[in-house]
């Protein structure tokens, strides 16, 4: 069993005043393993904020569960760090005051010594150094989201849910931020979810991206696996071969296929519980009916 | 730039003061040629004594405000205090009955904020008690309390309770989502929550109300005191009304004015060390 399971997700708005009922997503099935990247990719309107915020506990699927370590998610929890797209820092706290918040709700017990330096800790991490006692008004956007990202860390989370983190900042302070990040992820071993707009960002960071089909009754259309190395870095990443055929095909899932599956032979073919896995330009999936995929997969 | 704008509109009003105790003056110069035609009128109606039935003049004025502030605090009995004794006793009933406000409408405005079934219970309640004139409740206040003195706290209570209970329940309502879903990811607990994320976040509205509740409650003590009369500023510009005394009138309107700028500023500096730039 893999250590996040998503079964059987679903999320309806009931219609209001006689209008018919909204489903946004439907039969989501999703497995994330310990240490595992998973970016998920999709149009406004597909619904991925919802899924990020029912495995955070925030919000409640109509149907379907989230089951993490052996365990079905009924609630926020500190096993499940949110980095938020609005930064969400208290804006009355210090940049140490709002990491050492967290802290303190992580471990009551601890002293304020241990709360401190833990705190600090995860400001250096994030290469906060020396604004510590800075408050996020005094912050750039991109501090700001540094400071969000240490406030997560510094909780130790088993699971780490970004929702579109770098949406608000400039492509030069995203591209710092995300090798930060990276870097992070790497040495921690954190398993990540992390919903994105940038194909790029996804290609960098995720070790597999998930597309979703565009709302209302969205579906998993495909999971692209990241067939770079995962040393990759953002200044050699476009010379790896295999780059422009990702990026290609995500471009191409995102302007032309996204919104084949409402209805039609596509969605008819679609299996919501074992949704098409897909490496570009090592398996040419595309051309071929969806028998021999699972072979060449294997 | 700024300083020099400062020192401008100092002047300004300097000028202006100026002008308007020119303007006192002029208009209260005694009618002299009256009293000289006449000396024999003059004689029946007190001669040497001076005339008091007139507007105060801008130098008797002066001449009252320095009197009292010689020495503020005397006590010749119920109805010679001085006006320091008098701000005194209008101050502790102002604090007393806004503190007891306080302690109810904040807890009382957090569950509003936090509940919408209380918020909608309340309501109705709310909007029709929040209108009513602090001085109407008088008579019910002096019947069941039977106690002047403390049926002027209760007016104060009662009027600086809704601006303060309006403000937190709206300020408490009003915190960003996001900041409760960091509390709630964090598993933070009810009352922690309370004090560390909703308090602060909303302190900058209760403060508002706040400030708008001392205002109230300053402007209605003195009609209060006026009622119940005994101690209290209101009580002595009612009492020297009576002695005809405009010149102890004028002087207890300036110290009013003088308090309650005091008491807004104290809360604006209040307001500014709660407000958190965003």
């Amino acid at each position: 069993m893999a250590f996040l399971q998503i079964e059987g997700l679903t999320k309806i708005y009931p219609g209001s005043g006689g209008k018919p009922d909204t489903v946004v997503f439907e039969d989501v099935h999703l497995q994330i393993e310990r240490g595992e990247f998973v970016c998920i990719i999709g149009h406004s309107g597909c619904g991925k904020t919802t899924i990020l915020n029912v495995m955070a506990g925030l919000e409640r699927a109509t149907e379907g569960v989230v089951i993490m370590d052996g365990r079905e998610v009924a609630g926020p929890s500190l096993d499940r760090g949110v980095v938020f797209q609005s930064h969400a820092l208290m804006p009355w706290l210090t940049v140490l005051g709002n990491v050492a918040f967290a802290v303190r709700s992580r471990w009551p017990d601890w002293d304020e010594d241990q709360v401190q330096e833990h705190a600090r800790r995860f400001i250096e991490l994030v290469g906060l150094r020396g604004a510590e006692h800075k408050k996020p008004a005094e912050l750039s956007g991109g501090m700001k989201q540094r400071v969000g990202i240490a406030r997560a860390f510094s909780i130790r989370p088993k699971m780490l849910l970004l929702d579109e983190p770098f949406g608000a900042l400039d492509a030069l302070t995203r591209g710092t931020i995300q090798d930060e990040l990276l870097a992070i992820v790497q040495q921690t071993q954190q398993t990540v979810f992390m919903i994105t707009h940038d194909v790029d960002e996804a290609l960098l960071l995720a070790d597999r991206i998930v597309l979703m089909s565009n709302g209302p009754r969205a579906v998993i259309a495909e999971i692209v696996e990241n067939t770079m190395p995962r040393n990759r870095t953002r200044h050699t990443m476009h010379h790896d071969p295999q780059y422009y055929r990702i990026r290609n095909h995500l471009l191409d899932f995102l302007v032309n296929r996204s919104r084949l599956y409402q209805d039609g032979p596509l969605r008819a073919q679609h299996d919501p519980k074992r949704p098409r896995v897909v490496r570009p330009g090592l398996d040419d999936t595309t051309e071929r009916p969806p028998a021999q995929v699972v072979q060449l997969r294997h | 730039m700024k300083s020099r704008l400062g020192i401008q509109a100092a002047v300004l009003s300097l000028a202006l003061l100026l002008v308007l105790i020119g303007v006192w003056h002029v208009v209260t110069l005694p009618a002299e040629s009256a009293a000289a035609v006449d000396d024999e009128y003059a004689k029946l109606m007190g001669a040497g004594a001076q005339k008091t039935g007139g507007f105060p003049t801008p130098a008797q004025m002066g001449e009252t405000i320095l009197r009292h502030l010689a020495d503020p605090f005397y006590d010749y009995g119920p109805n010679d205090k001085g006006i320091g004794i008098q701000l005194g006793y209008s101050l502790a009933r102002v604090a007393a009955g806004y503190a007891l406000a306080l302690l109810v409408a904040v807890p009382l405005g957090f569950l509003i904020g936090m509940s919408p079934l209380i918020y909608r219970a309340l309501d109705p309640y709310i909007q029709v008690l929040k209108p009513i004139s602090p001085l109407a409740w008088m008579p019910l206040a002096l019947y069941t309390i039977k106690d002047s003195s403390v049926s002027g706290i209760f007016v104060i209570f009662i009027c600086s309770i809704w601006p303060v209970l309006i403000n937190t329940a709206y300020g408490v309502g009003a915190v960003r989502k996001d900041w409760l879903n960091v509390a709630r990811t964090l598993e933070v607990k009810p009352l922690r929550k309370a004090l560390l994320v909703v308090l602060p976040a909303a302190a900058p509205t209760i403060l508002t109300g706040m400030r708008i509740s001392i205002g109230i409650a300053w402007l209605v003590i003195v009609a209060a005191e006026m009622l119940v009369g005994g101690t209290g500023i209101g009580y002595f510009v009612w009492n020297e009304w009576n002695n005809l005394n405009l010149t102890n009138v004028i002087f207890a309107i300036l110290c009013i004015g003088v308090v309650g700028m005091a008491l807004d500023f104290v809360f604006a500096k209040l307001q500014r060390l709660v407000t958190y730039a965003d």
